[in-house]
C-alpha cells in the first residue's frame, strides 16, 4: 500500500512539471509586456526597466523558467501584482465558498445520481430508464449558467423562495447558508449528475448479466439485496473512476456557477485575475486546480485498491 | 420466469425495438440539426439586417409578434440575434471539432506506432488534461485578444488529449495484426503504413468522438463569451448573445431562455446524434449490442 502511494507520487511528478511548464509558456508567450501590463499605459522607460529587473523579466526566458520552477517547487506562488497579497493566501482566502459549493454538490450527485442510475439499470428498458437517460443527456446539452439563470427566474423572481445571489458562511449562518447555497449546488451538480447517472447505469448493466448475480438470485436473495449487496459493489470501479475524471467538470462548473450566483470563491477570483491580468496569481490558480486534479485522481487510485481486492499494483 | 429469464428473453425481444428506436432518435435530431443549421445559414434571408438593427425606443420588448422572441437592451431583435449567433457558434464548433479531431489524431497515430514516444507524449497529455480546459481557454483568448483562430485554438487544445487516447488505444490494438505486419514486411516506410493501414481502423470512433467534441466546443464557445471572453457585440454568436442578456435577465428573461434553448437544442442533437453513430458505427461500445449478445 506504502509503495502504491509512493509510487504513484513518484508518477504525478512529470505531470506537474508539464502543466508548470504549459502555465509558464502560456503567459510568456502571448503577445504584450507584462512590465507595460503591470506598471499601465503611462508609466516611463525608467518604470518600466525597474519592473522588468525587479520580476527578472529581463533574463533570457530560459533562465526565468528555471528560477519560476525553483519557486514553485519550494511553495512559493509569488504575489499578486494588484492587491500585492501573497497568491497563496489569496486563495487560501477565497477558498471557503468553492469548498462548500462543490461539497454540497458532490453530495447530492451521489445521493441522486447513484440510485438512479441503479434504477435506470435494473429496470433495463423501461420508461424509467429513458426517463434516466433523457434527462442525463439534457444535463450534458443545457449549459450550467442557463440552468442557473432559470432556477434563479423560478424560484428567486417569480416565487421568492431563494436569494438570488451571494454567500452566507455555514459558520456564520447555516440556515442562510443553506438558503444561499441550494440553487448553485443544484445548478452545479447537474453536468455531474447526467455524467455519474448515465455511468451507473452502464456499468451496473454489464454486472447485472454475470454469473455471481444470478447466482445471487438463485440462493434466494430478495432483489433489492442483490442488487446493493452483490451488483452495485462490482459496478463501482467505473464509478468512482468517471467520478475522478468528473473533478475536470466540476472545476469549470465552479468557475462558470461563481459567477452567475456571485460566489466570492476561487472561480471568481480566476476569472477577475485573468481580465485584470494578474499574472502571478492567475498562474498560481492553474497550478493550484492541476494540483487539485492530479491529487483526487491519486486518491482514486488508492482507493479502487480498497475497493477492489483484484486490483494489484 | 425468473428475472434472469425475463431479462435475456426481453433484452432479445427488444433489441430490435431498440436500434429502430435508436435510429428513430437519431434520424430525429439529424433532422432537427439540418433545420438548425439551415436557419443560421439562411439567417440573413429570413431576418434581414435585424440582428444589428438598433431600436433604442424599443428596448427589452417581450416576446410577441412583431418580435417573437422579444428585444435585448438595445432593442435588437433576439430573433434574428439567435440566428445569426447560430453562424458563429455552429462554425466554432465545426472548425474546433475537426482542429482536435486532426492533431489528436496526428500525434496518437504516432505516440501508438512509435513507442519510445509514448512514455514523453503521454505525461504532456496528462499535464493538458489537468488543467481546465476552460480556464485555459479563458486566459488565452484574454491574453492573445478575441479572434476566430484564438477561440477555436483555445477550445481545441483541450480536446487533443481525449482524441490522442483513443487513437493510441486502437494504435495498440491493431499495431500487431499480420496485415500490419505483412506491410511492414513488405518494406512500406511506417507513415504510410500508419496512414495506410492503421488509420482506416480509427475512423468509426473518431466520428463519434468528432460528433461528441462539435457538441462539447459549441458549449465551450458558450461559456467563453458567457465570461466576457468571446467575439466582440458586434459579432453575435450564441455566447455572447447569452453574455449581453445577464445584465437584463431578471426584467427580460427572454434575453437568455432564447438563445440558451437554441444552444441547448443543438448540442443535444449533436450528442443524440452521436450516441446513434456509436452504436452503429462502433458494436464494442455499443451498450445494446453487449447486453442481448
Amino acid at each position: 500500500m506504502l509503495r502504491l502511494v509512493a509510487l504513484r507520487i513518484a508518477m504525478a511528478v512529470p505531470v506537474m512539471l508539464v502543466v508548470a511548464t504549459i502555465v509558464f509558456l502560456l503567459l510568456r508567450l502571448s503577445p504584450g509586456d507584462p512590465a507595460l501590463i503591470i506598471a499601465g499605459e503611462t508609466a516611463g522607460p525608467e518604470a518600466l526597466a525597474r519592473i522588468r529587473a525587479d520580476m527578472g523579466l529581463d533574463r533570457p526566458l530560459f533562465v526565468q523558467y528555471l528560477a519560476w520552477l525553483a519557486e514553485i517547487a519550494r511553495g512559493h506562488l509569488g504575489t499578486s501584482v494588484l492587491s500585492k497579497i501573497p497568491v497563496l493566501s489569496l486563495i487560501f482566502d477565497r477558498l471557503e465558498p468553492t469548498l462548500v459549493l462543490a461539497l454540497s454538490a458532490i453530495l447530492i450527485t451521489v445521493l441522486v445520481a447513484v440510485p438512479l442510475g441503479a434504477v435506470a439499470a435494473w429496470r433495463h428498458n423501461s420508461w424509467v430508464d429513458r426517463a434516466v437517460m433523457m434527462l442525463s443527456v439534457l444535463g450534458f446539452s443545457v449549459p450550467a449558467f442557463v440552468i442557473g439563470y432559470i432556477l434563479i427566474l423560478l424560484f428567486s423572481v417569480k416565487a421568492d423562495i431563494f436569494p438570488v445571489q451571494g454567500y452566507v458562511s455555514p459558520f456564520d449562518d447555516p440556515v442562510a447558508a443553506l438558503r444561499h447555497l441550494a440553487l448553485p449546488s443544484i445548478t452545479l451538480a447537474l453536468v455531474f449528475m447526467a455524467l455519474i447517472s448515465r455511468v451507473t447505469r452502464s456499468s451496473l448493466l454489464e454486472v447485472l448479466g454475470e454469473d455471481f448475480v444470478r447466482t445471487a438470485r438463485a440462493k434466494g436473495n430478495v432483489e433489492r439485496r442483490v442488487l446493493w449487496r452483490h451488483a452495485l459493489p462490482n459496478a463501482a470501479v467505473p464509478i468512482i473512476t468517471v467520478i475522478g475524471l468528473g473533478i475536470a467538470l466540476l472545476i469549470s462548473g465552479v468557475v462558470v456557477t461563481e459567477s452567475v450566483f456571485n460566489l466570492p470563491g476561487v472561480g471568481r477570483l480566476t476569472i477577475d485575475a485573468i481580465l485584470a491580468r494578474d499574472y502571478p496569481v492567475v498562474q498560481g490558480l492553474m497550478l493550484f486546480f492541476a494540483l487539485i486534479y492530479i491529487g483526487v485522481n491519486l486518491l482514486i487510485d488508492i482507493a479502487y485498491v480498497i475497493v477492489d481486492p483484484r486490483i494489484r499494483y | 420466469m425468473s428475472a434472469t429469464e425475463r431479462a435475456t428473453s426481453s433484452a432479445r425481444r427488444t433489441h430490435f425495438v431498440e436500434a429502430l428506436l435508436a435510429n428513430r432518435v437519431a434520424l430525429f435530431s439529424g433532422i432537427l440539426l439540418l433545420a438548425i443549421v439551415l436557419s443560421a445559414v439562411l439567417a440573413t434571408v429570413i431576418t434581414g439586417d435585424d440582428a444589428f438593427l438598433i431600436r433604442p425606443r424599443q428596448r427589452l420588448r417581450p416576446p410577441g409578434a412583431e418580435f417573437w422572441f422579444g428585444t435585448d437592451a438595445l432593442g435588437r431583435d433576439v430573433f434574428a440575434l439567435v440566428l445569426h449567433g447560430g453562424r458563429i457558434s455552429l462554425l466554432v464548433g465545426l472548425l474546433a471539432a475537426l482542429a482536435g479531431a486532426t492533431v489528436g489524431t496526428a500525434i496518437g497515430l504516432l505516440t501508438g506506432y512509435f513507442r519510445w514516444l509514448d512514455p514523453i507524449v503521454m505525461r504532456v497529455m496528462d499535464g493538458v488534461m489537468a488543467i481546465p480546459g476552460i480556464l485555459f481557454a479563458v486566459a488565452l483568448v484574454s491574453l492573445v485578444g478575441p479572434s476566430l483562430v484564438t477561440i477555436v485554438a483555445a477550445i481545441t487544445f483541450a480536446e487533443i488529449p481525449r482524441v490522442t487516447r483513443l487513437v493510441r488505444s486502437v494504435v495498440l490494438s491493431v499495431r500487431e495484426e499480420s496485415y500490419v505486419r505483412a506491410a511492414e514486411g513488405l518494406g512500406i516506410p511506417p507513415l504510410l503504413v500508419l496512414v495506410r493501414h492503421i488509420l482506416p481502423s480509427c475512423i468509426a470512433p473518431l466520428i463519434v468522438q468528432t460528433t461528441y467534441m462539435f457538441a462539447a466546443a459549441i458549449l465551450s464557445e458558450a461559456v467563453l463569451g458567457f465570461l466576457g471572453v468571446g467575439f466582440p457585440p458586434d459579432l453575435p454568436s450564441w455566447g455572447n448573445v447569452l453574455a449581453e442578456g445577464r445584465a437584463v435577465f431578471q426584467r427580460a428573461p427572454w434575453t437568455i431562455i432564447a438563445p440558451g434553448l437554441f444552444l441547448a437544442v443543438t448540442v443535444m442533437a449533436v450528442n443524440l446524434l452521436g450516441d446513434g453513430l456509436r452504436d452503429r458505427l462502433d458494436p464494442r461500445l455499443s451498450r445494446a449490442a453487449k447486453v442481448s449478445s
